[in-house]
């Protein structure tokens, strides 16, 4: 039953058969598409819309701002215009872009034929397009969010933003983070576990480090954000005064997790940026990358410094001067790492034979806007002189110089150096020139001007200026280079028109890249590679530049087709030796069908039907189960034949299954929302007004006691199960079973606890941060229910063994972890008022 | 600083378009003097000293409150009201959405807010200070010249921030003329 390919096949038959499994479908199967390619190319189209109009709004507003007093908008639809821009251009186009390539290429770049839950990849991106497309409908019907895409509250409280403008970005941005924290863990799994034979960590391609670093950021970097949304949210619909200072909640609040999350934001977007950098300086140098150890350990670096930074936003707000001075000296740091990455490329292009290629025009305009925009970023982060500039033009040319230098320029070389991956063709070269040059004076006539526009005052997000306070001329220059700007995109895209349609076709690997995504036929086959290859250096193709050629012989692992199965390798996360053969989901509509069903949620949300929003949830937890209950096997199995002589466990009869690393890595990222929300908690209470709240908790610490024993013992019960399984003694279901019902009870403590001894959450910020805290807690504990019945349901229907253990680890992680959180909470809920003598 | 810039930026693009010449003069650098030298080394000597500088400076403009005059600004929806220590209620400048204060010596205001966070700024003579509802900030300024000077909002508050102006008038020590202007109303 199962075919040996080696040798047996030709190539092209060999292609036909590896075609037939992989292709996407066509109609409308294409919603049901999971295939990485296809996946990625969408992001990639859709967030290049979303560019175009994000780019057409900043049009209208330079208009608008041509002229002092001009009468052509008003402040209504300029502040609608200012905050989509902002959002658009930050969650609409940068990070799912940066998904989008990621998703594209990580899988060539690292001999794989798809990432870790290609279906995981497709639910992210119908959640991206949904929420996308609701944000930007707001905006037709005239209801879009007007408080800036930074939401500071009060502003955007109820109070003073009583229309659904605010929810539509609260809900809206937050549909989209979860395609962003989907993308974030399918990366890391798929960085550390899925890539080919013999890539050892220190073989990896730097771009793979980049987006493994970023990926690892977004897991830590997002839930701040969503936190802080969801707290305003639940603010904005129940009246629980989270951020109201008359009722003891903090604005401040707001923006600690705002910046939490928008700094490393900044870096999340430029790592890849800077991965793009890494990667084709060495190309079109003709030389290898100078310093790679370097540059990995400047990248872990600047992710550790990003998260250190997020004050350095907020230095106009009073807070003491000593803490803004250790922000500052923190901010100023973040220059070292960059400049050894910069040295590292200018010492890599110095030892190199360079030509100026399309993608190296773009580099060099890169080179030139970023570097600028770092200097100004250093004058920002100096405290005083940020203190004059803070909130002008300055600093919105300082951040254009910083994205659209440090993110767009690369991006528009990645897009002409891995187009032709996509199309099999080249670029026509005239066209592509006069875009670069268009764009490069077109920004710069843009915003090197703004500089001097807000040195002499000028703030941000005014819709309009009086004439005669020296802002109009440069204003009118910076229209001027917009609108040239936009020239330069449009033609841009002229050109990329042209290439799909007229570009000259070429064999393999035209710049003669090193890496493997250059070791395929273009344009990329469905399934990347026929065969797998051993890998032993950073450079496979330069030690054998013949490589794609034997991949296509179907010469490596995997080289076959067996029982119509889609395979790739898991290897060892630091040696890169294979562990395990991954056999990958088929094309599926459970990710466009749970994605549904979050629409559901967040719509019922956004119009107020609040009763109805748990219907959303309901059905999104059947897709759930029955996504999870598609894999695993009835029986254990025996080592499959993996090729270059090989035998290797499929996935589910592994040591180390992507779906039990995918757990934790979703846990690191709870459990960052987890410790914000107890940051949150101590935050209001030693630094809002209006404390002490006029009632604290009262009584039922017996309840307590009763509850958190409830949450422990169902931890201990399901790691018993898991232990039973594991030495295959009788009780593993049982003892799954007392779990859940230890959960369920230990849900129904907390809350009880806050029905019969907190405050209502509606009157005091106490009340509201209490409930916050149980509620976490309660919700925990019935997803832990959920899944011990689940793991009941798998052990009765025959797919938990000893060997296939992972329903049984997964619930024992998941209950510890609801019980530490709960432990956590009580401890604040209990332990706070007794330590604080009844607050500050 | 802006000059330092200046020299930072062509340097590093004067190597790359070096780079770009094919010539072998700099091929043979070890790549370490690169990395530590020019990006390790380099940023600190240039950060540290910039901050030296920095850091000084940003405490002297914060001061230590309670020793000179000091002024009240209240923001709202979308306007300035002022009030003065002598008790005088600031409805003069409420009015006017103007601030008096006195000219060639340090001025304290304490800035706060009624509804949404706007930030007090008066361009020519200080950097800014939010305006948080619920707490009071800081801002030391100084006019050293007598006369008018353009305040205005400089954090987002909603559809009138465009328009949320104030005026600042510095009347010359000893002259409470200019102050008494508002208090005949």
């Amino acid at each position: 039953m199962s075919e040996q390919g080696t040798g047996r096949m030709t190539p092209i038959g060999l292609h036909r058969a590896l075609d037939a499994i992989w292709r996407a479908p066509k109609g409308l199967a294409a919603f049901s598409t999971v295939n990485h390619s296809v996946v990625g190319r969408r992001f990639i189209v859709t967030a290049f819309v979303f560019f175009a109009i994000g780019g057409l709004m900043a049009m209208l507003m330079r208009a608008q701002l041509a002229r002092p007093q001009n009468p052509f908008l008003g402040p209504e639809v300029y502040n609608q215009l200012f905050t989509l821009h902002g959002t658009v251009m930050m969650f609409l186009f940068a990070i799912p872009l940066i998904e989008g390539v990621a998703l594209y290429l990580l899988p060539k770049l690292l001999g794989a034929r798809d990432l870790a839950y290609p279906r995981l990849s497709a639910f992210g991106y119908w959640c991206y397009l949904f929420g996308g497309v609701a944000i930007l409908a707001s905006f037709v019907f005239g209801v879009a969010p007007d408080g800036g895409w930074f939401m500071y509250v009060p502003l955007a409280s109820k109070a003073y933003s009583p229309g659904i403008n605010a929810d539509v970005w609260l809900l809206g941005v937050t549909f989209v983070e979860v395609s962003a924290i989907c993308a974030a863990v399918e990366f890391v799994v798929t960085v550390l576990k899925v890539r080919t034979g013999g890539m050892a960590l220190h073989r990896m391609p730097l771009m793979a480090w980049y987006l493994l670093i970023t990926a690892a950021m977004m897991l830590v970097g997002f839930p701040p954000l969503i936190l802080g949304s969801v707290l305003l949210e639940i603010e904005r619909a129940f009246g629980w005064p989270f951020f109201a200072p008359d009722a003891g909640g903090a604005p401040l609040l707001w923006q600690h997790l705002f910046w939490l999350f928008g700094h490393p934001e900044v870096y999340i977007i430029f790592l890849p940026a800077a991965g793009v950098v890494s990667t084709l300086i060495p190309v079109f140098a003709r030389t290898r990358i100078v310093g790679y150890a370097w540059i990995v350990a400047a990248i872990i670096a600047l992710a550790f410094l990003s998260f250190g930074l997020w004050v350095h936003h907020m230095f106009t707000t009073g807070i003491p001067h000593l803490a803004l001075a250790f922000f500052s000296a923190a901010s100023t740091l973040v220059a070292i790492p960059t400049a050894v990455q910069i040295f590292a490329w200018t010492a890599t292009l110095l030892k190199g034979r360079l030509h100026l290629s399309l993608p190296m025009l773009y580099l060099l305009g890169f080179f030139s806007v970023f570097i600028f925009g770092g200097l100004t970023g250093v004058m920002l982060a100096i405290v005083p002189f940020d203190w004059q500039v803070h909130d002008t033009h300055f600093v919105v040319a300082h951040l254009h110089y910083v994205l659209i230098g440090g993110f767009v320029f690369p991006m528009l070389a990645a897009v002409y150096y891995w187009l032709p991956l996509m199309t099999g063709r080249l670029p026509v070269f005239s066209v592509s020139r006069t875009a670069f040059w268009l764009i490069f004076i077109g920004f710069n006539t843009t915003f090197l001007v703004m500089h001097l526009t807000g040195l002499l005052g000028m703030p941000r997000r005014v819709f309009t200026y009086e004439a005669g306070l020296g802002w109009d001329l440069p204003n009118l220059i910076s229209s001027f280079g917009g609108f040239v700007m936009a020239a330069g995109f449009a033609v841009f895209t002229l050109d990329l028109v042209l290439q799909f349609r007229f570009g000259r076709r070429f064999r393999r690997n035209p710049w003669k890249g090193t890496t493997l995504d250059w070791a395929m036929p273009t344009p990329a086959p469905s399934y990347n590679f026929a065969a797998l290859p051993r890998v032993s250096s950073r450079d496979p193709l330069i030690d054998d530049p013949d490589l794609g050629a034997q991949l296509a012989r179907g010469e490596g692992y995997l080289g076959r087709v067996r029982d119509g199965q889609m395979e790739t390798l898991g290897v060892d996360m630091a040696t890169g030796e294979p562990d395990q053969i991954i056999v990958l989901p088929q094309n599926d509509y459970l990710p466009i069908l749970t994605a549904l069903s979050l629409a559901i949620f967040f719509g019922c949300f956004l119009f107020g039907f609040y009763a109805f929003s748990p219907v959303g949830l309901g059905l999104a937890a059947v897709c759930v189960w029955r996504w999870l209950w598609s894999m695993g096997a009835k029986n254990d199995g025996e080592p499959e034949a993996a090729g270059l002589g090989l035998e290797l466990p499929l996935y589910h009869s592994a040591a180390r299954p992507p779906v039990w690393l995918g757990l934790i890595y979703f846990l690191v990222a709870n459990g960052t929302f987890f410790a914000s929300l107890l940051f949150g908690y101590l935050f209001l209470w030693t630094i809002a007004p209006n404390w002490p709240p006029p009632r604290m908790i009262e009584g039922g610490i017996g309840l307590a006691v009763l509850t958190a024993s409830g949450l422990i013992l169902s931890a201990v019960s399901a790691g018993r199960a898991r232990a039973l399984n594991a030495s295959a003694r009788p009780g593993r279901d049982l003892f799954q079973a007392l779990a859940g019902i230890f959960s369920v009870l230990g849900g129904a403590g907390l809350v009880a606890i806050l029905i019969m001894a907190a405050p209502p959450p509606t009157g005091h910020a106490y009340g509201a941060a209490t409930a916050a805290l149980l509620g976490y807690g309660f919700l925990h504990a019935g997803v832990g229910a959920l899944f011990s019945a689940y793991a009941v349901a798998r052990g009765q229907a025959g797919f938990i063994s000893p060997v296939r253990a992972t329903d049984a680890r997964a619930p024992a992680l998941w209950h510890a972890y609801t019980a530490v959180c709960a432990l956590a909470g009580l401890v604040f809920v209990y332990g706070l008022p007794l330590a604080m003598g009844g607050g500050a | 600083m802006i000059a330092g810039s200046a020299v930072i930026l062509s340097g590093v693009l004067g190597l790359i378009g070096y780079a770009f010449l094919n010539r072998d003069g700099l091929r043979d650098v070890p790549d370490r003097v690169w990395l530590i030298g020019g990006g390790v080394g380099f940023p600190m000597v240039v950060l540290t000293a910039l901050l030296a500088w920095a850091l000084p400076t940003g405490e002297s403009m914060t001061g230590a409150r309670g020793e000179v005059y000091e002024v009240q600004a209240e923001a709202y929806q979308w306007g300035w009201r002022f009030s003065y220590p002598d008790g005088a209620p600031g409805e003069t400048g409420s009015e006017a959405g103007v601030l008096y204060i006195p000219a060639g010596e340090p001025v304290d205001v304490a800035v706060t807010a009624v509804d949404v966070i706007h930030a007090f700024w008066i361009p020519r003579l200080a950097g800014k200070i939010d305006a948080i509802p619920g707490q009071t900030t800081h801002l030391r300024i100084q006019a050293d010249e007598p006369g008018e000077y353009r305040g205005q909002c400089a954090e987002f508050c909603g559809l009138g921030h465009a328009g949320m102006n104030f005026m600042v008038v510095a009347y010359a020590p000893g002259d409470t003329g200019a102050a008494g202007e508002g208090d005949e109303r």
